[in-house]
Order: C-alpha cells, then sequence, then structure tokens
C-alpha cells in the first residue's frame, strides 16, 4: 500500500532521476549502457563472493594504506629512540623503523590503521587463493575466460610481492632478516644475479640509502598500480563475458540467471563490503599482528628463533628449509644453492599455472566454450590435480614453521624436515589419488538415482510451496553431458508451464 | 514427478511449477521468432517485485525499526570513535567501535535486501561476447588497408631503418638503470676484517682471550667496524666461541686457525650463514654446534662447521685469530674465502 505523499516523493525522485540522466546522456549518450549495467544479472552462489572479498579488502588496504604512509619515514638514517615505549628508549634505529613505532604508539588511530593493514594484507591473499581455487576445481578458467585467468595469476604474482614488499618496510628484526634472504636469493641467480640485487639495493646488503626509498616507491606505487590497471582489465572482461554459473534448474549456456545489479546486488555487495571492514578492524584493533617492537630494530649480526614471514610466502620459505644443501659448481662458477628453492620452483609453479587452461584443453580434448562451470567431481582428473598442488603448498607452509612445530610437540626440527622432504613427494601423490577416487565415487553414487530419496529434489518456491525437482536426476547421468541434459529438459518444462516467451 | 527421468523426458506439466518465479525465457535463440531478441543484458521486463515481507505490512514495518536501530548502532559508533579520538585514541576501542559501526550497517543492508528487496531471480541473455564474421573481415581489411599503405615499396624504412634505430634507442632508455646500483667488483670477496684487526664486541670494546669463559661465545666485529648495518660490515660479523683445551684436540677437522692458552680454544667464524646469509645466532652447547634461526642449517664446530644438517651447502669461513702480547685478540687476515651465500662468480679468483 503506498500512500499519497509515497507516491509523490516516488514521482520527485523519478523526476530528479530522469534530469540527472538526461542532463549525463545529452552529453555522453550514457543511457543505453546504463540501462544495461543497472539491469545485468548476477548469478548467486557463494562462492562467487570469494572475489569480491579479495577486491574489498584491496580496497580496504589502499585506504589503510595511504594512511599509513602519511607517517612512514623511508630513511635508513639512524636515529636514536626517545618514545614512549620505553623498553626501546635509547636504542639506535633507522628512521624507517622509528617512524613505524611512532605510529604505533604515538600517531592517534595509528596502531589500528597499522594493524588493520596488515590483517587486511593476510586476508586479501587468502581470499585470491581461495579465489583461484574456486576458478582452478569448477572450471571457470576455460575458454573464452583464460586471459582472465591468466590476468588473475599475475594479479596473484604481483600481490605477493606487494605483501613481501610492505611486511619489508619497518626494517625490525623479522623483515630485515627477510629481506637479507631475499638478496641470497636473487643473488644466487646464475649470471646476472650479484648485478640485479646491488641494482635493487644500491649496494652490498643491506644497502645505501635509497633502498628504503625504492622499497617504498615499489609499494606504494608501482605495485598498486599493476593491481589497479590488472584488476580494472580483470573485472572489465569479467564484465563483458558475464559470469560463469552453476549448472541448475533453468540455466543454460546461453542465459544468465541471477540477481539484478540494482538493487539486490549492490545492496548485497555493499553489505559485504561492511562485513570485511568490521571482520578486518576488529582484527585491527584486538589482534596484534606484527609487534615490531617485540622484534627490535634490524641488525644483520642478529636474529631470533621462530622466524616466519606472512603466510602466503610460507611455502617459499618451507622450500629453502627442504631443499638440501646441494649447489652445483664447474668452471669456477656457481648455481647457488637458494636458487632452486627461492627461483626455480616458483618459476615452474607459475609457469604450470599459466599454462594450465591450454594444458586442461588438451586434457579433455575440450576446445569448445563454457559458461556452465564443472562440479568438481565430473573432472576427476583435474580435481586430482588440484588437490595434489594444495597438499604440495600445504607440505611446504608447514615446513616454513618447523622450529615451531618441533618445539611444540617436542620433536627434533631434524625429524619433522625429514619427514616433509617426502611428504613434499609423497602427500601430493597419494591426496591427489585418493580426490581421484573420491570424485568417481560420487559420481557413481549420483549415477544409481535409485539410492536417491524418491522425488528428487524438494524445492520451495516464492510463494512458499513446496516442489520437487525430478529433472535433477539428469545430473545423475553417468557420461555423457548430464549437467546440459538437465539444464534443457528444464527449459522445456519451463516452456511446457506457460512461460511466454519475452516480448522484445 | 516420481518417474525417474533420463533428461530428455519433459515432466508433468500440471503438476510442474517453477521452483522461483522466472518469468523469461532463454536468450533470443530458443524464443526463436518470438519478438526481438533482447538487447544486450536487458532482461526482458521481468515481474520481480515480489518480496518477503511484500504481504505482511507489520512484519516489513517491524523490520524497516530493526534495520534502522541497527543503522543507527552505526551512527553512534561514529560518535563514539570522535570521542575515543579526541581523548587520545586507544586500539582495542577503535577496533571494538569500528567493527561494530561496519558490522552494524552491513547487518542492515542485509536483512533490508533479504526481507525488503525483490529476491527472485531474473533471467538474462549472455548476448554474444564476440563480434560477427564481417566484423572481424571488416577490421583486418582496416589493418591491412592502413598496413600496405606504409609498407609497400617502404617497407625498407621500418626494417633496415626503424627497428634497429628503435633497438639503439631503447638501449639508451633503459640506459639510466645502470646507475641504480655500483659496479659490485670484488664487494662480495671481502669483508671489512684486516690483518691485525682487533676483535672489538658490539660497543667496540676490544676483546682479550681471557673474556670468554669456557663455552662461551660472543659476536664479534673488527675493530673500526662494530656498526654491521651498512654494507661495508654487515658481511664482517664474526662469532668466537671458546669451546676449551680439551675439546680443541677432539677436533676433526682443524684449519690451525684457532688460539690456545691455558684451558681456553677459542675459535671464530663468520656469523653469516653460508645458505641465505641469516645471522647464525643459535649456539648448543651440548652438541657443540651453531644453528640458523632461519632454516635450521647447522654446524659441527669441531669439524670447523662443516654443515652437518640443513640447506647450508658450505662449512662458515673461519677467521684467522691471533694474540697479541696485551692479551687482545686480532685477526691475521680476513677470511680466505668469501663470506655468506652463494653467488655466480664464487668460485672464481679471489
Ligand atoms: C587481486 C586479486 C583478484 C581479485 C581482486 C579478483 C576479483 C575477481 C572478482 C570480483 C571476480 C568475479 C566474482 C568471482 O568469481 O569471484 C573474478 C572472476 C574471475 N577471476 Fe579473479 N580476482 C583476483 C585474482 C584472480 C586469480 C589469481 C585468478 C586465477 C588465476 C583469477 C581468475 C578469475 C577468473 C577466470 C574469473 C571469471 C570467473 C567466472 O566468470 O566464473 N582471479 N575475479
Ligand atoms: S640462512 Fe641460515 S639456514 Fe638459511
Amino acid at each position: 500500500m503506498s500512500t499519497v505523499a509515497e507516491r509523490s516523493a516516488a514521482r520527485k525522485r523519478a523526476l530528479l532521476e530522469e534530469k540527472v540522466l538526461d542532463e549525463l546522456d545529452d552529453r555522453l549518450g550514457s543511457s543505453k549502457w546504463l540501462r544495461s549495467a543497472l539491469d545485468k544479472v548476477f548469478p548467486d552462489h557463494w562462492s562467487f563472493m570469494v572475489g569480491e572479498i579479495a577486491m574489498y579488502s584491496f580496497v580496504i588496504l589502499i585506504v589503510t594504506g595511504v594512511y599509513l604512509a602519511l607517517f612512514y619515514s623511508p630513511s635508513s638514517a639512524v636515529v636514536v629512540y626517545h618514545g614512549p615505549y620505553r623498553p626501546l628508549d635509547g636504542q639506535k634505529m633507522t628512521q624507517a623503523f622509528e617512524s613505524v613505532v611512532n605510529l604505533s604508539f604515538s600517531v592517534r588511530a595509528g596502531l589500528v590503521m597499522r594493524q588493520a593493514h596488515h590483517w587486511a594484507a593476510n586476508i586479501f591473499l587468502a581470499a585470491v587463493a581461495f579465489h583461484m581455487g574456486r576458478v582452478f576445481f569448477t572450471g571457470a578458467f576455460r575458454k573464452p575466460r583464460e586471459l582472465n585467468w591468466t590476468i588473475g595469476l599475475t594479479l596473484l604474482i604481483v600481490a605477493m610481492l606487494e605483501g613481501f614488499s610492505g611486511y619489508s618496510l619497518p626494517d625490525d628484526l623479522l623483515s630485515g632478516s627477510g629481506l637479507r634472504v631475499v638478496f641470497s636469493i636473487i643473488q644466487s641467480i646464475p649470471f646476472v644475479g650479484v648485478w640485479l640485487a646491488f641494482t635493487l639495493w644500491g649496494g652490498a646488503f643491506p644497502g645505501t640509502s635509497v633502498f628504503f626509498t625504492r622499497l617504498f616507491v615499489i609499494h606504494e606505487f608501482l605495485f598498486p598500480l599493476i593491481l589497479l590497471g590488472l584488476l580494472g582489465a580483470h573485472l572489465g572482461m569479467l564484465w563483458h563475458q558475464k559470469h560463469t554459473d552453476f549448472p541448475g534448474p533453468g540455466k543454460t549456456e546461453h542465459n544468465i540467471v541471477g540477481s539484478r545489479l540494482w538493487p539486490q546486488y549492490a545492496v548485497k555487495s555493499a553489505a559485504l563490503l561492511t562485513f570485511i571492514a568490521a571482520v578486518i578492524f576488529g582484527l585491527g584493533g584486538f589482534v596484534q599482528i606484527n609487534p615490531i617492537w617485540v622484534y627490535g630494530p634490524y641488525n644483520p649480526a642478529r636474529g631470533s628463533a621462530g622466524t616466519q614471514p606472512d603466510w602466503y610466502v610460507g611455502w617459499l620459505d618451507g622450500a629453502l628449509r627442504l631443499w638440501p644443501h646441494w649447489e652445483f659448481r664447474s668452471f669456477g662458477h656457481e648455481i647457488a644453492n637458494p636458487f632452486f628453492p627461492g627461483i626455480l620452483l616458483p618459476g615452474i609453479v607459475f609457469t604450470a599455472m599459466y599454462a594450465w587452461p591450454a594444458i586442461d584443453r588438451r586434457l579433455f580434448a575440450d576446445y569448445g566454450e563454457h559458461n556452465l562451470l564443472d562440479r568438481p567431481r565430473d573432472k576427476p582428473l583435474r580435481t586430482a590435480v588440484g588437490v595434489a598442488a594444495l597438499f604440495f603448498f600445504a607440505d611446504l607452509t608447514v615446513a616454513s614453521a618447523t622450529d615451531l612445530i618441533g618445539n611444540a610437540l617436542n620433536v627434533s626440527f631434524e625429524l619433522l624436515i625429514e619427514i616433509l622432504q617426502y611428504g613434499s613427494f609423497v602427500a601430493p601423490i597419494v591426496a591427489g589419488v585418493v580426490a581421484y577416487k573420491v570424485c568417481v565415487l560420487l559420481q557413481v553414487q549420483n549415477a544409481h538415482p535409485i539410492q536417491r530419496p524418491v522425488g528428487g529434489v524438494m524445492v520451495r518456491d516464492a510463494r512458499g510451496a513446496f516442489h520437487t525437482l525430478g529433472a535433477e536426476h539428469a545430473h545423475a547421468a553417468p557420461e555423457g553431458n548430464g549437467h546440459e541434459a538437465a539444464a534443457d529438459s528444464e527449459e522445456t518444462a519451463l516452456e511446457a508451464a506457460g512461460g511466454e516467451p519475452a516480448p522484445g | 514427478m516420481e518417474t525417474l527421468h533420463d533428461g530428455t523426458e519433459t515432466p508433468h506439466e500440471e503438476a510442474f511449477e517453477l521452483p522461483r518465479v522466472i518469468t523469461g525465457t532463454h536468450g533470443p535463440e530458443e524464443g526463436a521468432g518470438a519478438g526481438t531478441p533482447w538487447p544486450d543484458d536487458v532482461p526482458p521486463e521481468q515481474d520481480d517485485s515480489w518480496y518477503p515481507l511484500k504481504d505482511d505490512p507489520r512484519k516489513a514495518r517491524r523490520m524497516e525499526y530493526l534495520i534502522a536501530a541497527l543503522w543507527m548502532v552505526t551512527g553512534g559508533c561514529g560518535v563514539g570513535l570522535m570521542i575515543c579520538y579526541w581523548t587520545g585514541g586507544q586500539a582495542q576501542v577503535e577496533g571494538a567501535l569500528l567493527a561494530s559501526a561496519f558490522g552494524c550497517l552491513g547487518a542492515g543492508l542485509v536483512l533490508w535486501a533479504r526481507y525488503l528487496l525483490p529476491g527472485q531471480d531474473v533471467v538474462g541473455s549472455r548476448g554474444e561476447h564476440y563480434s560477427e564474421l564481417e566484423e572481424r573481415a571488416a577490421v583486418v581489411a582496416s589493418l591491412s588497408r592502413g598496413t600496405d599503405a606504409m609498407m609497400s615499396r617502404r617497407g625498407f624504412l621500418v626494417k633496415k631503418v626503424l627497428v634497429p634505430v628503435g633497438g639503439i634507442f631503447g638501449i639508451a632508455a633503459v640506459w639510466p638503470l645502470a646507475s641504480l646500483g655500483p659496479r659490485y667488483g670484488r664487494a662480495l670477496y671481502h669483508t671489512a676484517w684486516y690483518p691485525g684487526a682487533r676483535l672489538v664486541d658490539q660497543f667496540g670494546r676490544p676483546i682479550k682471550a681471557s673474556d670468554v669463559e669456557v663455552d662461551g661465545v660472543l659476536t664479534v666485529f673488527p675493530e673500526g667496524h662494530a656498526d654491521p648495518n651498512t654494507p661495508q660490515n654487515a658481511m664482517s660479523p664474526a662469532v668466537l666461541l671458546n669451546i676449551g683445551g680439551a675439546l680443541m684436540h677432539e677436533r676433526k677437522i682443524n684449519q690451525g686457525f684457532e688460539v690456545k692458552s691455558g684451558g681456553n680454544g677459542l675459535v671464530c667464524f663468520s656469523k653469516i650463514c653460508t645458505h641465505a646469509g641469516c645471522a647464525v645466532t643459535l649456539f648448543n652447547v651440548l652438541s657443540m654446534q651453531l644453528v640458523c634461526p632461519c632454516h635450521q642449517s647447522t654446524f659441527d664446530i669441531l669439524e670447523d662447521c662443516r654443515p652437518v644438517f640443513g640447506p647450508a651447502p658450505r662449512p662458515l669461513p673461519q677467521l684467522h685469530l691471533g694474540v697479541r702480547p696485551d692479551g687482545y685478540l686480532f685477526a691475521v687476515s680476513d677470511f680466505v674465502e668469501p663470506v655468506g651465500p652463494g653467488f655466480w662468480d664464487r668460485g672464481g679468483p679471489a
């Protein structure tokens, strides 16, 4: 029931909207695009929100990061600390370190912003990784979306570098040790390594006064710019190609079922943004992260046990621990140890990931276009490869905490490392085989609809009535394209049910 | 509906109602001949005005109040934040207020979307994300019209002139990158240790042989270079150990770089890990091992710091120690091999 007042308010609103849109259209001809944008259909599935979580934590990274940048000082000039944090009083430290301590203790809202920024970075990368998993296991990267897979993967790599460069800015004992290791990794590259490391650091480790300026420019400007550009392309492509969807009643390769951008999708998406902000700022206020004043300023002659990088670099740190003591020497030259786990391994891993859409095409001899997703069980081989990769990364990540785990479980780190060395081969193979078997099993179970409750799937419609969807059983078709069959029969059903063809 | 469908049969019409309100059809192709195709992206007018609380104005009203209350909490948190900030700020309070503010804002939005906004799915056409064949042909035509105009009979300009010139200019353009870093020369072959350099501690105080007790360990630097935070000094830190006179004889490898006096047996090794350059800080006196905290490389002191576990490929280089008549320890020379992690030219002449 709308009252008179409400109706007149709606009329006023419409007039205003019309006026603004008219003015815009006079200049930009924007109406055609805007109409299709506002009505654009987005499918609903919880797993499609993961990419949005990544996007929104990136937004929060930018907001909090700008605040931090107003106080950070990228300088390796040595100062003596005299501030509110007494335990550090009188200590020599770089201005970079001092500025971060001040940001944490002397700048209002500084600590919350700093910790929120760090939490957001960890959540961002977790969401990106999860999102990539979603895209992989459902085959969303298949034609026509291979390009977006490539852009997404580049985003992942740049995001990791961005995270690491930020972690390194405070010049504390942990981050300094991390930089030391990275310098050594770069230095180990055959032929150009030493030159490259000296070029980046402006000299031998720990670098000259230019180093933190460069790191700051990289973290504050270069990488974010690349991320923003790539993200724009990523989302632009998504917009143009439209989102994939899982097969289901009424869904075909040619339609898209979901909510309109305006208002349903926009409101839900805004809610997601605020929830992510709530979680990140809640963590930022309550859960300490990277307390650099506990670690103290960096000093190449010091170190501490139990040092871990942020989680997303853990697999590389673990690889450095698991790679045996080998290095290769001949003709007066040497390929140093860190090269293999630090450069070669990520090189192979990322190359394989970039190549995956092409590999997948050949593997399944499937060169066609797909807007409907695979259920992971329907492509056991792909799922097995993905699960194997996850176990490989998990093994390496666990290895990055061997000392902590060893202490906690009271086993020697030697034993743990040896187990994890074997584990890096065995775990992926076993997990892959098991995953394959499980997929096949799930398929077979589905192939006997007799084992399901008679009547198939119960659905409740918008008016509250219950219905059974027998056609769902077509999912179970053991070979051939079960999904399409299901979708097609639904379509027939729709038409039979009297769905009038849409007027143009 | 009880019959099992093989995916091709049509379900019973009478019994079948749509699971959700989907009133569109499935794209222009399927609705062939039924009106004009949809414009790209725009679903046809589909009635999705129904929402869960539409038929229950009282519940809807209550929902509106609830949403309003939630958003007012957000406003209240905003006020709280300002007060908190005004009075000097406190991280936990700020975190709590920010989290509640955003949380309540989001909760209100979700309730709004869930109960007061149309929730049915609509069906849109995917349209086509690719171009018609004629358009592709037209692009090729345009491209080659332009290229032909440029290249026919003047191809040599591009191939023989522009490409080489571009190459030269490209190199010139990136040349300034060279000024980013100095030539590294022999930088990795030497540390700040020099013949006769006294061993000093982190405060620059010289060390006597008697300053380190048996089983004691001390980080030492070359005199005048006790600040390791510079590129000149960062590779110099070393570990001075007193393993005692008795153990001195049990060593399986011995470069003869040690100092023995009375019950003392002093040896000194580079503190920079040969794996990836961390400081080797952990000393296990029971097993007489040095352990690197970064990746747990373990060095056996009695074998002149040969790596016995972990990824470190080489022993920690040993410093040749001497004692001056006044009792102070000094380095006879710099380390005889490059310290720290490996690099391409490391095997070459020092
Ligand atoms: C900075 C990191 C990233 C952000 C912010 C981001 C954001 C998004 C968003 C919001 C979507 C649509 C919603 C969704 O499907 O979740 C999407 C889709 C997609 N993303 Fe990402 N993404 C990132 C990284 C990646 C990575 C690492 C990959 C894979 C290597 C990837 C591949 C894709 C693909 C193929 C799609 C289309 C999926 C479909 O239509 O089903 N993205 N991305
Ligand atoms: S740096 Fe010492 S073990 Fe890796």
